[in-house]
């Protein structure tokens, strides 16, 4: 039986390999082409391990831009990916947060018809609706700005949904035992839902700041000046048809950047999640 | 310190649901009023309308001559206990007692001391920096009834505190609710479905029926004169046999072929109407075969329960109950002549259901 059991383990431990490998093998290349020169890579020589322009190629696409198409650093295309993504992220929260609590917690007229139409918008995400969407941010004059690339994408209902079903989890007793503590619907909302919730705002932060991340047409669309370009587009630009003229350890170096926010919050929020997991408090 | 006044109080939720159809009592100041009856009665209705979180249909509730009925819960200065103690789970012991002063605007000193007493009253001093999944069931109801006693409220209001306890844990806190409700001198209404809790717990014990009021009383007096046939057989354990008879004359009763005293008997009644006859499986003594008033009981089986025994059987051709303490019969199954206290015959209308008392 003991020797079976590590049979099996060994088995799984062998498959488990060969999948990390599978889907860890671009991203090492990826990596390993981002330390070598041009011309390396693109006479099919590349090796396996990295090469000696770690601090060059790094430097020079963070703070100096390629030198064909897309002039613009990619430090700068860093920070608008981040604040579209964070202002998605902490907006949509924000958003879903107070209309899940209404629609839960608040008789008012119409309450379902509300929630329907919240729902509705599931079906109608932002490629869907695109062509109306882009001419209400430009008559806002919204086109090459924030507020254009974030506002449309926060307005979807996931969130809503999520809190929403959160919520009716929350025992009545406690709105109950609130209200008797002299906790008006505010304090409620401040001093209970919140907290309780914190597990599920972190991992709706998560999806939401990756999904912004993420953005490639939206941005494609409403940004046309070079210094509000996002790093998805910026990776895009770089790969020119003609291979002569990609410099592609820029390129791997802005995608191996690309991928590196996201991991930091995957990690960042990775224990709350694990806490949210460990103690479900309610 | 406050008395507690229903005025025909009325609940019908939305949807037509009449869940409370008319009740009135009063419960003195410093009293603990026990609501009884069985699931679905409407008894955590109507404490629920005492402590704001449903609105009243119809009549009247006042706290201390005040009436209370459009006053938010938080401003009736009253703290309630929850079946499943809704503790805060994110807060701490300490701040989960502390909320409701601090909503409240209590200088921090203040709380601090009346949150230190509490636990020092409750014993639970060593767990105020927990949170509550850390703590035991038993705990847990402890905080509970800590985070309404630092309010210093005017009522008390639990809603089943102690069915979520185990059996031992039940009877040790039933006693510590008691002295503490006598040693703080707070209005209680208890709500419960434990008829021991009721009789032990209650100086006004209240049971309830289909959203009405069957009986209000002490508790002594509810189990020794119940007003009906519903009272007499939700009060007791086990039940009290229903039997049915025929009036034979003023005090007496027939039942088949034995006739059977009984003091608390009406007299205006006709000789040959038909009646229910209550008898306690306690109240039950050994006769000897041709005493008068002594029935045959035919006793199938019996259960040891320690102190006592229940012996369970047929009078009549009906299910019948006795209870003896242990070792004061040695029945084996078989025939067994029986009597009853004339004091303890309860006789009650077959219609009605109502007594047939003086
Ligand atoms: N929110 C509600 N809407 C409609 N009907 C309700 C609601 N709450 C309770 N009821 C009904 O009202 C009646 C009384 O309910 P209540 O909760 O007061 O019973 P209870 O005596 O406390 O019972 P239990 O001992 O099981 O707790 C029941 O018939 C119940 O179905
Ligand atoms: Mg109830």
């Amino acid at each position: 039986m003991v020797e079976d059991r590590r049979l099996g383990d060994a088995i799984a431990y062998v498959i488990l390999s060969i999948g990390v490998l599978i889907v860890a093998f671009p991203v090492w290349l990826t990596f390993v082409a981002s330390t070598w020169d041009n011309p390396t890579i693109i006479n099919g020589q590349l090796p396996l391990w990295p090469g000696p322009h770690f601090f060059d190629n790094y430097y020079r696409i963070l703070f100096v831009g390629t030198s064909g198409t897309t002039r613009e650093p990619v430090a700068g295309m860093m920070l608008n990916s981040f604040i579209m993504a964070m202002a998605i992220a902490v907006g949509k929260i924000f958003i879903s947060v107070l209309s899940a609590y209404a629609i839960v917690y608040y008789r008012f007229p119409f309450r379902m018809a509300a929630f329907w139409i919240i729902f509705l918008t599931l079906m109608l995400p932002v490629e869907v609706r695109i062509f109306p969407t882009f001419k209400v941010v430009s008559d806002l004059r919204m086109l090459d700005t924030y507020q254009g690339l974030a506002v449309p994408l926060i307005a979807s209902a996931t969130g809503t949904l999520l809190f929403r079903q959160f919520f009716m989890t929350i025992p009545d007793e406690l709105l109950e035992a609130s209200k008797i503590d002299g906790a008006g619907p505010f304090k409620f909302f401040k001093d209970t839902v919140i907290p309780l919730s914190m597990t599920t705002i972190a991992a709706l932060f998560v999806i939401q700041f990756i999904y912004g991340w993420n953005q490639y047409l939206w941005p494609l669309l409403v940004t046309t000046r070079d210094s509000m370009q996002t790093i998805v587009i910026g990776i895009k630009k770089m790969i020119v048809t003609s291979d002569a003229l990609t410099e592609w350890q820029l390129a791997m170096a802005t995608a191996m950047l690309a991928m590196l926010p996201p991991v930091l919050v995957v990690i960042a929020m990775q224990r709350l999640f694990v806490k949210g997991l460990v103690e479900t408090e309610k | 310190m406050a008395q507690v006044t229903l005025t025909n109080v009325k609940k019908v939720y939305p949807g037509g649901v009449e869940a409370v159809k008319g009740v009135s009592f009063d419960i003195p100041d410093g009293g603990f009023c026990v609501l009884v009856g069985p699931s679905g009665c409407g008894k955590s209705t109507l404490l629920r309308m005492v402590a704001g979180l449903e609105t009243i249909s119809a009549g009247e509730v006042s706290i201390g001559n005040r009436v209370v009925n459009q006053i938010e819960p938080a401003d009736r200065d009253i703290a309630m206990v929850f079946q499943n103690y809704a503790l805060y789970p994110h807060f701490s012991v300490y701040d989960n007692m502390a909320y409701g002063l601090r909503n409240l605007g209590t200088p921090k000193d203040e709380i601090d001391r009346r949150v230190k007493e509490a636990a020092r009253i409750l014993a639970i001093e060593p767990l105020l920096e927990r949170r509550p999944k850390q703590l035991s069931g038993g705990q847990r109801q402890r905080v509970a009834m800590g985070r309404a006693i630092v309010r210093k409220p005017q009522v008390f209001l639990f809603d089943e505190p102690l069915s979520n306890l185990d059996a031992k844990l039940r009877v040790q806190m039933r006693v510590e609710i008691k002295k503490l409700q006598r040693a703080l001198g707070v209005t209680s209404i208890y709500v419960t479905h434990d008829q021991v809790e009721a009789m032990t717990l209650s100086d006004k014990l209240v049971v309830m029926n289909g959203g009405q009021v069957e009986q209000i009383g002490l508790p002594s007096e509810v189990y020794k004169k119940p007003a009906s046939r519903f009272v007499a057989t939700f009060i007791g354990s086990p039940p009290m046999n229903i039997l049915p008879g025929t009036i034979d004359g003023p005090g007496i009763v027939a039942l088949g072929d034995a006739i059977l005293e009984a003091r608390d008997l009406r007299a205006d009644l006709a000789a040959g109407a038909r009646v229910e006859v209550g008898l306690r499986p306690e109240d039950i003594e050994i006769a000897s075969e041709g005493e008068a008033g002594s029935l045959p009981f035919d006793i199938e089986f019996i259960e040891e329960l320690g102190a006592t025994q229940l012996f369970h059987g047929q009078l009549a051709g009906l299910p019948f109950i006795m209870q003896a303490a242990t070792d004061t019969i040695s029945a084996q199954p078989g025939r067994l002549w029986i009597s009853v206290d004339p004091d303890r015959v309860h006789v009650f209308d077959p219609a009605t259901g109502q007594r047939l008392g003086l």
